[in-house]
């Protein structure tokens, strides 16, 4: 039997860290932020199809952003971890602290006994019911878990980002000032983001008991319209080419291809780390 | 999270089986007392569906419940109605509601309302074990096709068996009275108004010919619930409305047994 080389666990680290990253980093960002009637979240995102923010639950929205398979294989196993208890307690038991603890796990032990770490960053956003605040939960590639009460931004471009929508961010917004701000921050100065674009739904208190709804089409349009924007915005795919570096790698199906073996080692080693408040 | 072999897609039944749970209990063969739900009626308008049921649940021939509710809404353009073992019912509801929850968030799309029909056509077949030993459950469904824009109704056996209703359908052990009341008062292009009407009526038949049916109990204040799924989805006629209706229905009824009374009570 050959020894393999030795390698210092550090690099090791090291190593997936940065190739987590490069992947992240080539997809589009996202912005979520509070407003006054709930949680609103904006997506740069082209297709109309391929979603980055989605429902979990009553009051729990999903969203993710890097490679679009993987990000997706984990919404549906939050959805299916949400029904689940949901159906077999109550759906008030249902609560995104402990999905977001259950992601961390998962995407921990990825990026530590997997040859492949994520490629995503997800944020499992909460509508407070009665008096409990609304809840941001950012995880990172390495099940890093930080909880935002006010926005959260995920993707490469983040830092430069965040220091945009923290220059302007109110607690009390409306939605339009809210879309506004998250879209110009989602563009920064050079470019202007349409609603052909963008990729925007909300989780509102106006709802009923499901909170989270899509805004798309004409509601997005006149939402982007009221916000003081130029129509400029809303010349679409000839601007976009243009400020789209490499074609997002996310959804690429023949990508998804060669990893989707590796995906399933790392579900069933998790397996046993998904139950904890199910026993 | 399954390796792909073994995904349950977006089939909550079968997510549930492979994570462990039980989803029905197996059945007892000695004869519990158990609740019977009783008289659903469903029916078609211009604009879509009303659907509407007694709030009686009796166990032999004791009253187990007076305010038992036995129409739901199955998702936003859809209602579903229960008739049979009431504890097996309820939950056969909440599954299927649970389940046309779960495949839409999976898959982000909603299931055509015949995909809804096939889906509790499901459910109600996987109980026939426990419908053979007198547990059984005969759901009644209807909703708003959004594809084709017109109401539907859907009826079932115990078997599993689901066939399309033209017009409308009662189930229960009130269902033939109130099937009868309809069908005399019936006609293609209703309005919300009187399709509401006719379903309260057909209901106050029922429980006047059926012990196992529910009158409107004026005592308590308890009505049967009446919901109307149209395009703008499913929405419970307020409890006050169905109250009127009520009213004047027992109104007119009493007039009518007065003046027959007037008529006909003159001693010889």
């Amino acid at each position: 039997m050959t020894m393999p080389f030795y390698v210092a666990p550090e690099q090791v680290m090291k190593d997936r860290a940065e190739y987590a990253q490069k992947g992240i980093a080539r997809g589009r960002s996202l912005v979520a932020t509070v407003y006054d009637e709930g949680i609103l979240m904006v997506a740069e995102n082209p297709s109309r199809s391929l979603h980055k923010v989605s429902e979990i639950y009553d009051r729990i929205a999903f969203a993710g952003v890097g490679k679009y398979n993987e990000y997706d294989q984990l919404r549906v196993a939050g959805v299916r971890h949400a029904d689940t208890k949901g159906f077999a307690y109550s759906r008030e038991d249902v609560d995104a602290r402990s999905l977001a603890n259950l992601y961390a796990q998962f995407l921990g032990n990825v990026f530590t006994h997997e040859m492949k770490p994520l490629e995503v960053e997800i944020l499992v956003a909460e509508l407070g019911a009665e008096g409990r605040p609304d809840q941001l939960y950012h995880i990172a590639y390495e099940g890093t878990i930080t909880d935002e009460d006010r926005f959260a931004v995920l993707g490469g471009d983040a830092e430069t980002i965040t220091e945009r929508v923290a220059e302007g961010w109110r607690r009390d917004w409306d939605l339009t000032g809210a879309l506004g701000a998250a879209a110009q921050a989602l563009a920064g100065p050079e470019r202007t983001l349409g609603e052909g674009d963008l990729e925007v739904a909300i989780l509102s208190r106006a709802n009923g008991r499901r909170s989270f709804r899509r805004i798309t089409d004409d509601e997005l349009a006149g939402l982007l319209g009221h916000g003081g924007r130029g129509s400029a915005g809303r010349a679409r795919s000839g601007a976009r080419a243009s400020t789209a570096g490499p074609k997002t790698a996310e959804g690429a199906g023949g990508q998804a291809d060669d990893e989707a073996a590796e995906g399933d080692g790392g579900a069933k080693g998790s397996k046993g780390t998904s139950r904890p408040d199910g026993a | 999270m399954f390796p792909p072999s073994e995904d349950p897609g977006p089939d909550f039944v079968s997510l549930l089986r492979r994570t462990g749970s039980t989803v029905v209990t197996p059945g007892t063969d000695s004869p519990l007392p158990v609740r019977h739900a009783t008289t659903v009626v469903a029916l078609r308008f211009a604009e879509g569906i009303v659907m509407a049921g007694d709030r009686r649940a009796t166990e032999g021939h004791v009253i187990a419940h007076r305010a038992m509710e036995k129409v739901f809404p199955a998702d936003r353009y859809s209602a579903v109605a229960i008739a049979g073992a009431a504890g097996f019912a309820v939950e056969m509801v909440r599954l299927f509601q649970v389940q046309l929850e779960h495949y839409e968030k999976v898959e982000g799309l909603t299931l055509s309302l015949e995909g809804k029909a096939n889906q509790l056509a499901q459910m109600v077949r996987s109980h026939l074990p426990l419908a053979m030993q007198g547990l059984a459950v005969v759901p009644l469904f209807a909703g708003y096709d959004v594809g084709r824009g017109v109401g539907r109704i859907f009826t079932y056996d115990v078997t599993g068996g689901h066939y399309e209703e033209a017009d409308f359908q009662a189930t229960g052990s009130g269902g033939r009275d109130a099937r009868t009341t309809i069908k005399l008062g019936f006609r293609d292009g209703l309005s919300r108004d009187e399709a509401v009407e006719l379903a309260i009526q057909a209901l106050y038949e029922a429980a006047d010919e059926d012990a196992g049916t529910g009158g409107p109990d004026l005592v308590r204040g308890i009505y049967p619930l009446v919901a109307v799924v149209t395009d703008e989805g499913y929405l419970q006629a307020p409890e006050s409305e169905v109250a009127e209706r009520f009213a004047t229905l027992i109104e007119r009824k009493r007039a009518d047994q007065l003046g027959r009374g007037a008529r006909g009570g003159e001693p010889a």
